[in-house]
């Protein structure tokens, strides 16, 4: 007897039990945490869908204006060509170029077609005109396939248009010269997408995080009831609580932009002014969303993970990673929802296209829209008793 | 038992009816009725998860009673939160000021949230009249339970309260700091602030002008120490002699003797009916073995009592 009480603790079997007992109990805990449970089967699943349909780096059917000031045969077969080539989606007919070039700012469409006027007529005497296009390069690896694709057109475009006594202009070198301005982006330069893109994920991800954990830290750690026995209102708290970072946040744009303009020479086309009064908009947007979690989640680890599971779909489905235009609809869609993707349209559009508050209004009213309802959402949630 | 009377209003601090509480189907507070007059120091005592802080949280507009009504300070309970929560100073049981903030900035917080003129120097004030002049920069989480105990206090009266909730203010504290906040709070009371303290200690009791005594949800008795005591009608021996742990054992078969406790060298033996008991303890005061002396029930004597009974109740 006294023996078996001294062995009592020691050996593997005792080892094993005592792990078994911390494996049921941790078992049992994770069961009733049900939302750490549901992310930690969520993220990767997340992952896995996201990573396996979503990412098309050459994406098709890109939205296209076409600015056609010559109605000739040759026009509408190259129109026709670009449809079948299944890169360009004609959405848009311009009568102007201004409007060509308002379409571009706002990023409504990818690319832009002008056939000038006399096209058909310079062709068949063997003039060689030139056709415009003009492709978004902001992302140059969202043009890349179909600017391919369009030089692939030239040789044989025209082939079965050309008959009779123009039959000899078939063959190479092709009838016409094909001109494409890579706007924004001449050089197709990588970092001048990547860079005003970054800005804007490191503010994702580091907004969201500050003020994920501020309401559960103040349960967690028994302040609440103390700040909650206070006549202090849940509007002046979370106010209050997001403030701070919204300065810390526009330290963070500082410095990103710094190191943009002198590290990686991104240009600065548009307005700072624009540019700096859309990012704090953005910053508070983030700041709204961390806070929403944090009266949502019931404790610090709950929240941090409710962030990443938010965080993920913003660097996915934002056109940071892949081109925007590259996702299926559904994907878009779920990008259209997400700050982040607004902000990207917002950081390119001023930085490299210099567009203005009037390009971006759609961006901007979803940013605000965003904010109102991440707000709305925190302060019905906030619990004033601890009922 | 406070009569129950009906004076001018403002003679009442706290005057609740039937206020029940129930977390998840467990019945916490029930159809806990009180009344508490202005400038008294009101000690709420019960055991363990008696629903004291439950009470206290009703008070304060932290909880919503399921059911009953009530006023504090004049205000309602359930619709007038806001204003009771700027007239009545809740010192919770845990330490609940910002461990990572100073002395100091703790103080001022609290004078900004309640939005007091020039807050730094109402936090100034505070700390001198705290004595914590030398510690006011250093951090709250590092202060020992004295010195965090007598900040919370002293968050708590910044504002200038009407009315005190003080919930186990002194767990964890030693004599000497407790000696120490009890005069503070006859000092405040003696001012005209009313205080609701809630505390397991037997002494702090005797400190308060009146006493409630709560178990697991309904309030058993009211009054001053005396008549809580006078109330319970305890009927008392006091044993002194060797062997007293059998003694103890043979004494707790008895019927009639309803409550054996020993205190340091004696014995307490309590019944709730005095000739029972004495005619239950004839023998063995008859033998010369143990000495017996009557006695007076100590609060301590009536609280166990009550505490027996209301399991009895509830078992």
């Amino acid at each position: 007897m006294s023996a078996d009480r001294a062995d009592r603790g020691r050996g593997i079997r005792a080892s094993l039990q005592r792990w078994y007992a911390m494996f049921v109990k941790e078992l049992i805990q994770l069961r009733r945490d049900r939302i750490t449970f549901a992310t930690m089967i969520f993220i990767p699943l997340a992952q896995l869908l996201l990573f396996g349909y979503a990412i098309n780096t050459d994406p098709r059917n890109l939205p296209t204006v076409v600015l056609v000031q010559d109605d000739s045969l040759f026009s509408r077969s190259f129109m026709s060509a670009m449809r079948a080539s299944k890169y360009f989606d004609i959405t848009h007919v311009a009568t102007t170029e201004d409007e060509v070039d308002s379409l571009l700012l706002a990023g409504k469409v990818q690319f832009a077609l002008q056939i000038p006027a006399n096209f058909g007529r310079d062709l068949i005497r063997g003039e060689r005109p030139a056709l415009l296009v003009i492709a978004d390069a902001t992302d140059p690896s969202a043009t890349g396939g179909a600017v391919a694709a369009l030089q692939g057109l030239t040789a044989s475009v025209f082939s079965r248009d050309l008959v009779g006594p123009a039959a000899s202009l078939n063959g190479k070198p092709a009838p016409f010269e094909l001109r494409i301005h890579r706007r924004f982006n001449p050089a197709g330069e990588t970092r001048l997408n990547i860079v005003p893109g970054l800005m804007g994920t490191i503010l994702t991800l580091t907004m969201l995080i500050f003020t994920a954990l501020s309401v559960t830290r103040e349960i967690e750690r028994g302040t609440m009831e103390n700040l909650l026995s206070m006549p202090i209102n849940p509007v002046e708290i979370m106010l209050g609580k997001i403030a701070p970072y919204v300065l810390i946040g526009a330290l963070q744009m500082a410095l990103i932009l710094v190191a943009a303009f002198w590290l990686f020479s991104v240009p600065m086309v548009g307005s700072l002014m624009t540019l700096i009064g859309l990012s704090v908009l953005f910053i508070i947007n983030n700041l709204s969303i961390g806070y929403t979690f944090s009266t949502i989640a019931s404790n610090q680890l709950q929240a941090m993970q409710m962030s990443f599971l938010f965080f993920l779909p913003n660097l996915l489905l934002s056109g940071f990673m892949f081109p925007f235009r590259g996702m299926p609809d559904w994907a878009q869609f779920i990008g259209e929802i997400l700050p982040l993707t607004h902000f990207l349209r917002i950081t390119r559009g001023v930085m490299l296209k210099g567009a203005g508050l009037g390009d971006l209004q759609w961006d901007f009213a979803a940013l605000v829209l965003f904010m109102l309802a991440a707000m709305g959402v925190a302060v019905a949630r906030f619990r004033q008793t601890l009922d | 038992m406070i009569a129950a009377a009906p004076g001018p209003k403002s003679e009442i601090a706290i005057d609740v009816t039937k206020l029940n509480k129930s977390f998840d189907g467990r019945s916490v507070v029930r159809d806990l009725t009180m009344q508490v007059r202005r400038g008294l120091i009101y000690g709420f005592l019960g055991p363990n998860g008696s629903g004291k802080t439950t009470t206290l949280r009703m008070l304060c507009g932290l909880l919503t009673p399921d059911s009953g009504q009530g006023t504090c300070l004049g205000y309602d309970i359930r619709k007038q939160t806001k204003e009771i929560k700027r007239h009545v100073g809740y010192m919770t049981q845990k330490f609940s000021l910002y461990a990572d903030l100073s002395i100091r900035e703790n103080l001022e917080f609290v004078a900004r949230v309640h939005d007091l003129p020039k807050p730094r120097e109402a936090a100034r004030r505070a700390i001198e009249r705290l004595g914590l002049g030398n510690r006011a920069d250093q951090l709250a989480g590092d202060l020992s339970g004295g010195w965090k105990q007598r900040l919370a206090l002293g968050a708590c009266i910044l504002p200038e309260p009407q009315l005190l909730l003080l919930d186990e203010p002194t767990a964890g504290v030693d004599p000497k700091a407790r000696r120490d906040f009890w005069d503070e709070i006859h000092k405040l009371a003696a001012d005209g602030l009313t205080v609701l303290v809630s505390t397991h200690y037997m002494d702090e009791a005797e400190r308060c002008h009146e006493i409630a005594y709560i178990a697991y949800g309904d309030l058993l008795a009211v009054g001053t120490v005396d008549e809580v005591i006078a109330s319970a009608h305890l009927a008392n021996w006091i044993v002194t002699g060797d062997a007293l742990a059998d003694l103890a054992v043979e004494l707790r078969k008895r019927v009639g003797v309803d409550m054996v406790a020993p205190f340091g060298s004696s014995l307490h033996v309590v019944g709730r009916d005095r000739a029972k008991l004495d005619a239950a303890t004839a023998d063995l005061r008859a033998s010369d073995q143990h000495k017996w002396l009557r006695g007076e029930a100590t609060l301590e004597d009536v609280f166990i009592d009550l505490m027996g009974r209301s399991k009895d109740n509830f078992a």
